[in-house]
């Protein structure tokens, strides 16, 4: 047994090692079957009820970064070379953290199966912001799922969890630091293989060697086809260890975000330089999500539904693609051919998405449009990018996603405005013009009827807001 | 009696107290044990249950070779496996447990395949070759009315003479309102572990809230008598009301596998699965046709109501029923006629829920109310008022039960006050004025529900009580726990009886071999009825001490006082312990069994009359929501409720299945929606598409309050009152404040069907726009 094929982690201080371990297996199923640690429920076992959720930790450049993550879709080869913190790891010599005791106290478990996920999502809230507000609150919560209490009590937990005395972390990067590895973990195993290559150049190697395997990054979609589809994926190349995929940098012209990065750490730098997105990536899924799943994962995946590629198509992004040592780079906008397919050859991957920096006389903004407001699919996602020249457009993108087999460009109605006044009626002309760039489906969802009137109005929406500066939303109303 | 009087020993009552879960500190530490995590046998086989892909089909021949051949794959189970019967139908012989010759919903179980592993036995689930020869199916209840496609007969309850009442009213409104359904949604999926024990008999640990129904179905199905079984549950994780009848699925299935292996055998569902192969709140179609004066009386009302039961009747029966007792809600309806469809389609077979058909029936109604207010231009509030049961007159429901405990006169006045609801729906009128995308609405709307299981034999319960030699205690009852609190309420009630701490009270799980018989812990009398069992076991425990303590002390019984943790007689003051100890020695027995049955209750399902209800809760909501008129979305921004537990026996509990309920109510009404496509599959099976309410959706500005200082008038446990399901008909409010939201001068009464999903809403807008 060579080291190269051992998982090692963090657990309640300890080292585990684990040999020979079958590369799909969940955290959640290892917990539960093999370590009899049945604090973690199964809810859903696709990462959107929350009662799995663990917090994993993470040497970073600035000590240890804690995440809360879904254990039901995480591959345990995943862990490796981080600390697992389950709801079983709080409570220190009997006495109840004071995450636990502001749930009892505050009566917020009612059945309690939804209860160690809240615990561990509280408790990576408790760790991570010292005096959250009621928006950081619901942000932090927005993965966990409680159907008896409705929430007041939970709230005032995470509230009132700060009252006791403050409990410390043990300082635990001496032991992640000795689990660091200096060669990539490769996992054999009746058959098939996990690699978690450490950089790009193995990485491109290994997907050039296996072109059919399968790209894991947060494992928010493939934990799925494990779980629900019962696939067997028979060679797994991770990406969550590729150094140099996982950065996110700015340079003068872009945004450069290696495909690896997480949404959790892509995110920021986004909507700082484009604040019209804002929304949209804080209803991108939940905590637990954004802090596995990747903005490169969402990209290849290329769902018709998936939230960030309509915003990424009207800033005109770029995809750098990989096969082997050759890069090349590909608009997205021509990246996606049809439902589920895509410009990728074999052997190729995404490597880096590319965001041009804003230019200052555009306004760019993404909608959302689904039945709730947290953790919920697009039924439709829009994004604008409008300049304008004297009250007339002079450049307009819309692109929208859940309108047709992929996300797309609206090339009708683009063209059908541009020039024109900025303008109530011009916006009607717009109208008339998405009825010919898109024939929604009925799912769901919602129905095709509607899908294309929410999209009418949702660009009327649009237009009302540049006309006024900003009109609320209802989710800001009153907050 | 000559007895010196002394000052009374002071303890505070438990009954009353916000006495936190009894499972809390285990909840928070993972260390709660539901079904899944008990220690496994060493034997252990795993289920998984291979589903009709049809909606509706004759079953030719059944493949399995496939999946017995399936890597760790040990049996499979069919229905010719089954020696006894193959039903687990609660009330009618309607749901097979394995289909045989027709499949009547995508979903329906048709084998069962027990593997070593969760994961092989649901890999080789999928792997059955099943010959199908479609049929038309019946995939909607209006199709099922018009093809006479019913689960039970059509049921009518006439009083007065609503039509010449409706005809000669000064003012007539009708409509049709479709009412979606609710997936339950508890966290904790269907489950149970079978373990074979000797002589043939069979332990079951089953996620139930009817232990009893499992047991005597596991004991049909498999062939054996009730005594060779023991259901136990400890806690479940969620059930509201869709594991009362349909556990026992589960638990058969599991049983069977069981009996055909030999082993111990557990069947999870997978979330999807659960969703797809187990049933929900019944979707409605409701027509009304209403004549009321000036004033907005209604004057007579005539209501249609067709409710999707799917492919069995299942509880269906009493629901419908429930529907049929709740058109009313809060208001005299003097001349009514109910007309109730149970429609057979081709889906799952619709079960309990939360409400049990009351929600849909005060839907109903309150759509009608919110119409004849928003017809005459009147503030709703005026027309729920001026229809409000009277006290001593106008206070005889449609089901002839006279109404003697009325107070949502009271808790109006108090709400409509402490909510500010005048001056905020003036407010409201001036914000709508001046903005065009966002408007906001409001609404009160009241709640009054039934107490008691309409079928009047459930009304009993059991307990079971032990005293050990050191003072200890074991409660047992009927009653399973959910989540809702029941367990520790019962442990306050029986804390009180002895006067001792709660602590010293160990709670035991359901276990049909301690409690034989019990109902389904259901109709939100589990407290009620339970509680009640429970205090008469101790009673009975405790009068044995007092006669022994009169006894061993040479004092009068009335002298014997039992308080703090101790027993006072006369002069004596002994520890509670101490007592027993004394007792056991004296062969004391220091165990009991408790019975309760609900007094007063009668009624003639014939002729719809009676008193099915022992009595009433009350409660009412206002609601402030705002909604985007462009995109349909909404969120509910503050929320006023005032709900009536009686004198609660424990607030905090008591609060938490208010806001639990209101929140549940929310979702059902506004973004959970379940969704058919045109072959009968559920496209709404995982969290991921169906949507309950999230953290933040709940409003940012939530007032709930108990009333206080208001008994039970009937002799209830502590003069409490139910709290179950009440709540979550408080909910009303939010779907009518939003209807209040998007309705203006040219569309007073918009065509808004429930859920009021963003779709639903651009919906209603769009018809209002065109009309």
């Amino acid at each position: 047994m060579t080291d190269s094929a051992t998982i090692r982690f963090l657990l309640d201080g300890e080292v585990v090692e684990i040999h020979d371990a079958d590369p799909t297996r969940t955290v959640l199923q290892y917990l539960r079957e093999d370590l009899r640690r049945k604090g973690s429920k199964e809810g859903c076992a696709e990462g959107d009820c929350g009662a799995c959720t663990v917090v994993v930790a993470e040497l970073d450049a600035d000590g240890t970064n804690l995440k809360a993550i879904n254990s039901c879709i995480q591959f345990l080869p995943t862990l490796d070379g981080k600390e697992l913190l389950t709801v079983e790891s709080l409570a220190a010599d009997g006495a109840l953290h004071p995450v636990q005791s502001a749930m009892v106290a505050n009566h917020g478990s009612q059945c309690g199966f939804c209860t160690p996920g809240f615990v561990m999502s509280l408790y990576a809230l408790y760790e991570t912001n010292e005096n959250p507000g009621r928006q950081d609150i619901d942000d932090a919560l927005s993965g966990n799922l409680c159907r008896c209490t409705g929430y007041r009590p939970i709230i005032a937990a995470a509230k009132d969890m700060y009252s006791a005395k403050r409990v410390n972390r043990p300082n635990r990067s001496a032991e992640l630091e000795s689990i660091q590895r200096e060669s990539s973990l490769h996992i054999e195993h009746n058959g098939r293989r996990f690699f978690a290559p450490l950089d790009a150049d193995e990485f491109a190697a290994l997907f050039a060697q296996y072109p059919t395997a399968t790209i894991l990054a947060g494992g928010t979609d493939v934990g799925l086809w494990v779980t629900k589809q019962h696939r067997e994926l028979t060679t797994i190349i991770y990406t969550g260890r590729v150094a140099d995929l996982r950065d996110v940098k700015v340079t003068d012209t872009h945004i450069d975000i290696g495909s690896a990065a997480t949404l959790t750490d892509a995110i920021p730098t986004i909507v700082e330089h484009y604040p019209g997105l804002t929304e949209m990536f804080r209803r991108f899924a939940s905590p637990p999500i954004r802090n596995a799943g990747t903005l490169g994962g969402n990209i290849a995946n290329g769902s018709p539904i998936g939230d960030s590629m309509a915003a990424l198509m009207v800033v005109d992004a770029t995809l750098v693609l990989r096969v082997g040592a050759v890069e090349r780079e590909i608009s997205l906008g021509d990246f996606y051919h049809d439902y589920m397919v895509n410009d990728l050859q074999p052997g190729e991957f995404v490597s880096r998405i590319k965001m041009p920096l804003p230019s200052d006389d555009a306004v760019v903004k993404s909608q959302k449009w689904s039945k709730r407001f947290d953790q919920d699919i697009s039924a439709i996602c829009t994004a604008y990018r409008l300049v304008l020249d004297d009250g007339k457009v002079k450049s307009f993108r819309m692109a929208c996603g859940g309108l047709a087999a992929t996300v797309r460009r609206a090339k009708e109605t683009e063209a059908a405005i541009t020039g024109l006044p900025w303008a109530e009626e011009t916006i009607e002309i717009a109208c008339v013009a998405l009825a010919k760039d898109f024939t929604p489906i009925s799912d769901m969802r919602a129905s095709a009827d509607i899908r294309l009137l929410a999209v009418q109005n949702l660009l009327r929406r649009f237009f009302a807001e540049s006309e006024r500066g900003d009109v609320e939303t209802v989710y800001t109303y009153g907050r | 009696m000559g007895a010196s009087v002394k000052p009374a020993l002071k303890r505070e009552s438990a009954v009353g107290s916000p006495i936190p879960h009894d499972s809390a500190h285990l909840h928070v530490t993972g260390r709660a044990s539901y079904t899944d995590d008990l220690p496994e046998p060493r034997d252990l086989l795993h289920v998984a249950v291979g589903m009709s892909s049809l909606a509706h089909a004759e079953v030719g021949e059944i493949d399995l070779s496939a999946v017995k051949a399936a890597a760790g794959v040990v049996d499979v189970c069919i229905a010719s496996d089954i020696v006894g019967t193959n039903n687990y139908g609660p009330i009618i012989e309607d749901d097979p447990i394995f289909a045989t010759d027709l499949v009547q919903y995508v979903g329906q179980p048709i084998f069962a395949v027990a593997a070593t592993t969760v994961d092989a036995a649901r890999k080789a689930a999928r792997m059955a070759n099943i010959e199908y020869r479609e049929l038309d199916a019946i995939l909607d209840p209006l199709d099922a009315v018009l093809k006479e496609s019913f689960v039970l007969p059509s049921e009518t309850l006439v009083r007065g003479d609503p039509d010449s009442a409706i005809a000669s009213a000064p003012h007539r409104t009708r409509r049709r309102v479709f009412l979606g359904g609710q997936d339950q949604f508890y966290l904790e999926g269907h489950i149970a572990m079978a373990i074979p024990q000797e002589d043939g008999c069979l332990l079951v640990y089953s996620s139930t809230q009817h232990p009893d129904e499992v047991q005597m179905l596991i004991a049909q199905t498999t062939n054996r008598p009730a005594n060779d079984v023991t259901v136990i549950c400890r806690r479940m994780g969620g059930a509201f009301g869709g594991k009362e009848s349909q556990a026992a699925l589960i638990a058969c299935v599991a049983a069977l596998a069981s009996d055909k292996t030999g082993r111990a055998c557990k069947l999870r569902l997978d979330r999807d699965d659960d969703m797809v192969m187990t049933g929900k709140r019944h979707d409605f179609v409701i027509d009304y046709d209403v004549g009321f004066d000036d004033t907005g009386l209604i004057l007579g009302i005539d209501f249609e109501l067709a409710s999707r039961c799917g492919m069995s009747a299942d509880l269906s029966g009493p629901v419908n029923d429930r529907a049929m007792f709740s058109c009313d809600n809060a208001y005299f309806l003097e001349n009514i006629r109910i007309l109730s469809h149970r429609c057979k389609t081709n889906t799952v077979s619709n079960t309990a829920f939360r409400g049990f058909g009351g929600p849909q029936g005060m839907f109903a109604i309150e759509y009608a109310i919110e119409d004849i207010a928003r017809n005459l231009g009147k503030d709703p509030l005026e027309i729920r008022r001026r229809n409000f049961y009277g006290k001593d007159e106008r206070n005889v429901t449609q089901y002839l039960q006279v109404i003697e405990d009325n107070v949502i006169d009271e808790i109006f006045d108090q709400l409509v006050s402490s909510s500010d609801y005048r001056k905020r729906r003036e407010d409201i009128q001036a914000f709508n004025a001046e903005n065009d995308i966002l408007k906001r609405g409001i609404a009160i709307t009241p709640v009054k529900f039934g107490i008691s299981f309409t079928n009047t034999l459930l009304n009993q319960a059991g307990a079971l009580v032990h005293l050990y030699k050191d003072g200890t205690i074991q409660l047992n009852h009927g009653g399973t726990e959910m989540g809702q609190g029941l367990y520790v309420k019962v442990a306050q009630v029986v804390a009180d009886e002895f006067q001792v701490d709660i602590d010293r009270i160990r709670i035991t799980a359901a276990d049909t071999s301690k409690v034989p018989n019990a109902s389904a812990t259901a109709a939100s009398s589990g407290a009620d009825m339970n509680g009640m069992a429970a205090k008469k076991a101790a009673a009975k425990i405790r009068g044995r001490l007092t006669e022994f303590a009169a006894r061993h002390f040479a004092v009068p019984e009335a002298d014997i006082q039992f308080a703090d943790n101790q027993v006072r007689a006369g002069d004596n003051t002994v520890s509670f312990a101490a007592l027993v100890q004394l007792a056991w020695a004296d062969r004391v027995p220091l165990s009991a069994t408790g019975f309760y049955k609900t007094p007063k209750i009668n009624y003639d399902r014939e002729t719809f009359s009676g008193r099915p209800f022992f009595y009433f809760a009350y409660g009412a909501a206002v609601t402030e929501v705002v909604v985007d008129r462009l995109t349909g979305e909404n969120r509910t921004l503050r929320v006023d409720i005032l709900h009536d537990c009686g004198d609660s026996l424990n607030p905090a509990i008591d609060l938490g299945q208010v806001e639990g309920g209101y929140v549940q109510g929310v979702g059902w009404l506004t973004s959970e929606e379940l969704w058919w496509n045109d072959r009968g599959e559920l496209g709404t099976h995982a969290p991921s598409t169906y949507k309950i309410p999230t953290c933040s959706d709940l409003a940012p500005d939530f007032r709930v309050e108990l009333m206080q200082s208001n008994p039970n008038p009937e002799d209830t446990i502590y003069r409490s009152k139910a709290v179950g399901e009440p709540p979550l008909m408080l909910a009303l409010s939010a779907f009518h404040a939003i209807r209040d939201a998007i309705s203006d001068s040219s569309c007073p009464a918009p065509d808004l069907n429930a859920p009021a999903t963003p779709e639903a809403i651009l919906k209603a807008i769009e018809a209002s726009r065109h009309e």
